[in-house]
């Protein structure tokens, strides 16, 4: 084993972007006919990884990167996927990427079309008709190799999306000459069956040669299929691992990391402790938001608590708030204090007590053409009626209750601005979030859902962020229901932590569980954890 | 916040207004009557006005420019017809005209806007297409339209609208002469530019309001709006309504200037000059403020009518002050068009 030349070799690679360092020093060996798993949260850096691997354009034009690559031993250069796929590297993207005005067959031989030749001598093949008889037989083989059944004919956009992932499969395999390939969470939109026919596929592929590196989050996955396992954390590898001499603990520990703990403690601040009366209902709660499904969420939330939603993109906690606030298709049942809430409108929820915090701030949270002032008011004055005068029959602005509003917030939260009729969109980050959650306490809820406020803001005003939110829950008893990616972040503020997993509640933790059993929740396995 | 004075005011302002400066120039070389020139320039700016503030609440509830604006004409032109029919002369002519036109827009605007809502993204295209069908039925209707008054109906056949219907005797010129007065040789048409500043102050009270900043929210981005719950199809239905009776208004007021009713055809090309005014003046297919209307409609229309001496003096055959005041127009839009593309990425 030792020997043996292994199949793709990275060495030492290291990528900034603009002095933001995204990757040091990754390693990682690729053996000949096997399945290596390559694992990592949300921003660790795998994606920068199969960037650099696949040539991409963006890495070039932000400086390319240190280290190289190996294939079968030899240094390679990779410049472009075309290059890539030269070489025998192939990938298949999270997002599909099909024509969908083309059949299943068509598909898989895109770009490399058989052709009929024509007469005698050399012609361009750009300038020949297209030998369909003989494309249908050349996809017919590359499904045969995946074992899949599939009907040549068939409309791309008729199938559903596991068959459309097998097609993209087969249209990489396809390729002369393939060495590696890399699959990006192929699983992510499937049903357990179905993610188990591709996990059998992607094994038959194993024993015809191939290497696969697979990039997943479902940890079961991982243990069930591959052979080894490495684990990158903050851009730097944080462990590797055989999958028969680990665990799935051991690997969610890895993924997850220890670090957090000591930030927690230290930040933690306790003002007693919130009730157990339920304030919040959902029973069978769905929400069909593109790419954040909650399937059915059955929760409970405490009144003055601090609720924190985890888990892992795509598996639907983004939903719930969005879902609620009516942006997208929601039903279930939705109980405050008692009473049904009827969904679908922002503004009747807004008028039960609701304060709303999207995680896009730029698309949803913001007129960014408009002032500080209008931003902060308009939802108030719509729900409630605030910052109006009546003039005769008509409803006009109350610009100086609406500026006093405006100037109050901007020295609580200390929002950065040359005054409050500048326009929203000129701020910074951290204080285009700090008029969002104005915004949303204008309104003066009772329960404030925030979603991802910290994402892409500096530590500082990060840090004033979670201090404004635990001041709110402290002091004005507000409950909050504080959606984020960061599991740091949630167990520094949170009294409960539930962790959603494919548009379910997977568990509720308490913020200072062991990482483990986070990591475990966040990959989909089953661990039920009682009298939290 | 330091712009440089260009930026501030913007290089196509700046451009027009030299080539503004230029014509003016020539008509001093060619030895034309500066004062008559001038009069009409504010004559033309003040039958405009309205037309032009029509493109304010369209743009302002996120429906772009509207291209509708043949839609609310026709509904003007019927209300003004109606006060013709029954004989009503003087202001009262006038008033009787914008009143019986509000509920004719407003029906309009409303079938007008909910198609709109439908067609999100498309409006500009949408509107053209819908003018150029309205324009056609109404060509039909007109001729069915049992008006009796001889003023209305064609001479010899006594049924149907004829092509153009003469104010004369009924209120032409109204607002353009009572209470006008001549300073250095150029004739102020008091009543015409307070229609046209009052018409402006009720808009701009408008903006002010609850509905108008919950409108410009709607406008400004529909997913913050559906955030605070505000309903984004709502707001632009009360938009394209203000802005069809607008228009209505508008061509009310346009016409007691000019002294003729335009039918049939005519509506068609109403959108246009409207639409440079504004883009002209600074607005763009998302933002507008009422300061772009009055000054995109002064530049426009100076530049149009200082134009048309100078180029019927330079080259007298032929109608090519016509030819370059379509030119400029569908240039500017164009221009326009290009920027308000251009800047998303």
């Amino acid at each position: 084993m030792e020997s043996e030349q292994p199949r793709l070799s990275l060495r030492h690679i290291s990528k900034s972007y603009s002095g933001n360092r995204v990757l040091s020093d990754v390693s990682l060996d690729v053996r000949a006919g096997e399945i290596h798993a390559l694992l990592g949260e949300n921003g660790a850096g795998k994606s920068t990884l199969m960037k650099i691997l696949m040539g991409m354009d963006e890495i070039r034009q932000s400086g390319g990167f240190e280290g190289e690559i190996l294939l079968d031993g030899e240094p390679v250069q990779i410049d472009s996927p075309k290059r890539a796929h030269e070489l025998g590297v192939c990938m298949v993207h999270q997002e599909l990427m099909l024509v969908n005005g083309f059949t299943v067959a068509e598909n898989i031989r895109v770009g490399r079309e058989p052709v009929k030749r024509i007469g005698r001598g050399e012609r361009d093949a750009a300038c020949l008709p297209i030998d369909f008889s003989r494309l249908r037989e050349q996809a017919k083989t590359a499904l045969e190799r995946l074992h899949v059944e599939l009907d040549g004919d068939m409309p791309i956009a008729e199938l559903p999306v596991t068959q459309m992932q097998f097609v993209e499969i087969a249209r990489e395999v396809d390729r002369p000459g393939i060495r590696l390939l890399i699959l990006d969470e192929p699983t992510a939109v499937l049903n357990d069956e179905e993610a188990e026919c591709l996990l059998d596929r992607m094994a038959r592929l194993k024993q015809s040669g191939l290497s696969i590196l697979f990039i997943t989050h479902r940890l079961g996955e991982v243990l069930r299929c591959c052979d080894r396992i490495t684990v990158l954390r903050d851009g730097a590898v944080a462990g590797r691992a055989e999958s028969g001499k680990t665990s799935a603990a051991a690997i969610a520990e890895m993924m997850i990391g220890k670090r957090l703990l000591a930030i927690h403690t230290s930040e933690r601040i306790s003002f007693g402790e919130p009730t157990e009366e339920p304030v919040l209902q959902l029973n069978g709660f769905w929400a069909d938001l593109p790419g954040e499904r909650v399937e059915r969420l059955d929760l409970e939330v405490r009144r003055g608590e601090i609720l924190g939603l985890g888990g892992l993109s795509g598996q639907g906690k983004i939903g719930f708030a969005n879902g609620l606030m009516g942006l997208c298709p929601s039903g279930g049942v939705v109980i405050l204090d008692g009473r049904e809430l009827s969904l679908g409108d922002a503004g009747s929820v807004l008028r039960a007590g609701f304060g709303f915090v999207s995680e896009d701030r730029r698309r949803v949270g913001l007129l960014s053409g408009s002032s500080i002032e209008e931003n902060i008011a308009i939802p108030a004055m719509l729900n409630f009626g605030r910052f109006l005068r009546r003039v005769g029959p008509v409803q006009m602005i109350d610009r100086r209750a609406m500026r006093a509003n405006a100037l109050e917030f901007i020295h609580a939260l200390d929002i950065r601005c040359t005054g409050p009729d500048q326009p929203a969109g000129m701020l910074s980050g951290g204080n285009q979030q700090k008029v969002c959650v104005a915004q949303a306490l204008t309104l003066r809820p009772r329960i404030l859902l925030v979603s991802e406020p910290t994402r892409g803001i500096d530590i500082g005003a990060k840090h004033l962020l979670l201090n404004v939110l635990l001041r709110l829950n402290r002091e004005q008893g507000i409950t909050i229901v504080f959606t984020s990616s960061e599991l740091q972040e949630l167990r520094s503020v949170c009294d409960r932590i539930a962790i959603i997993s494919r548009g379910r509640v997977a568990g509720i933790l308490p913020p200072d569980a062991p990482e483990a059993e986070f990591g475990l929740m966040m990959s989909g396995l089953d661990v039920k954890r009682s009298g939290v | 916040m330091k712009q440089s004075l260009i930026a501030r005011v913007g290089l196509p302002r700046i451009i027009i207004f030299a080539f503004l400066l230029l014509l003016l120039a020539l008509c001093v070389l060619t030895k034309q009557d500066l004062g008559a020139i001038t009069g009409d320039v504010i004559v033309r700016f003040g039958m405009n006005g309205i037309l032009a503030l029509s493109m304010f609440p369209s743009i302002l509830c996120g429906a772009g420019l509207n291209f509708g604006v043949p839609i609310g004409v026709i509904a003007g032109l019927v209300g003004g017809l109606l006060s013709v029919e029954f004989g009503m002369t003087g202001f009262g002519g006038v008033a009787a005209a914008c009143l019986f036109s509000v509920p004719i827009a407003v029906a309009f605007g409303y079938l007008y806007g909910k198609l709109l809502n439908t067609v999100k993204g498309n409006e500009i295209v949408v509107g053209n297409y819908i003018s150029y069908a309205a324009v056609s039925l109404m060509c039909i209707f007109w001729l069915l339209m049992p008006f009796t008054n001889p003023a209305i109906t064609w001479p010899i056949r006594g049924t149907g609208v004829r092509t153009t219907v003469t104010l004369e005797g009924f209120y032409d010129g109204l607002l353009n002469d009572t209470l006008s007065f001549t300073v250095l040789g150029v004739k102020i048409p008091t009543l015409l530019l307070a229609a046209f500043a009052l018409a402006c102050v009720l808009i701009w009270l408008f903006s002010r309001s609850k509905t108008g900043l919950l409108m410009k929210a709607a406008g400004e981005n529909p997913m913050y709006a559906a955030a605070a719950g505000i309903s984004v199809d709502a707001m632009r239905l009360k938009g394209i309504i203000l802005s069809t009776l607008l228009a209505a208004v508008g061509i009310v007021i346009y016409s007691q200037s000019y002294g003729f009713y335009q039918l049939y055809n005519a509506p068609l090309n109403m959108a246009f000059a409207p639409v440079a005014a504004v883009l002209l003046g600074g607005a763009t297919t998302r933002t507008v403020k009422i300061r772009h209307v009055i000054i995109g409609t002064f530049l426009f229309q100076a530049i149009i009518t200082v134009a048309m001496p100078v180029a019927n003096q330079l080259a007298p055959d032929g109608g090519l002050a016509e030819v370059a005041r379509i030119i400029v127009s569908n240039g500017i839009i164009l221009y326009a068009l290009m920027q308000s593309g251009g800047e998303r990425k």
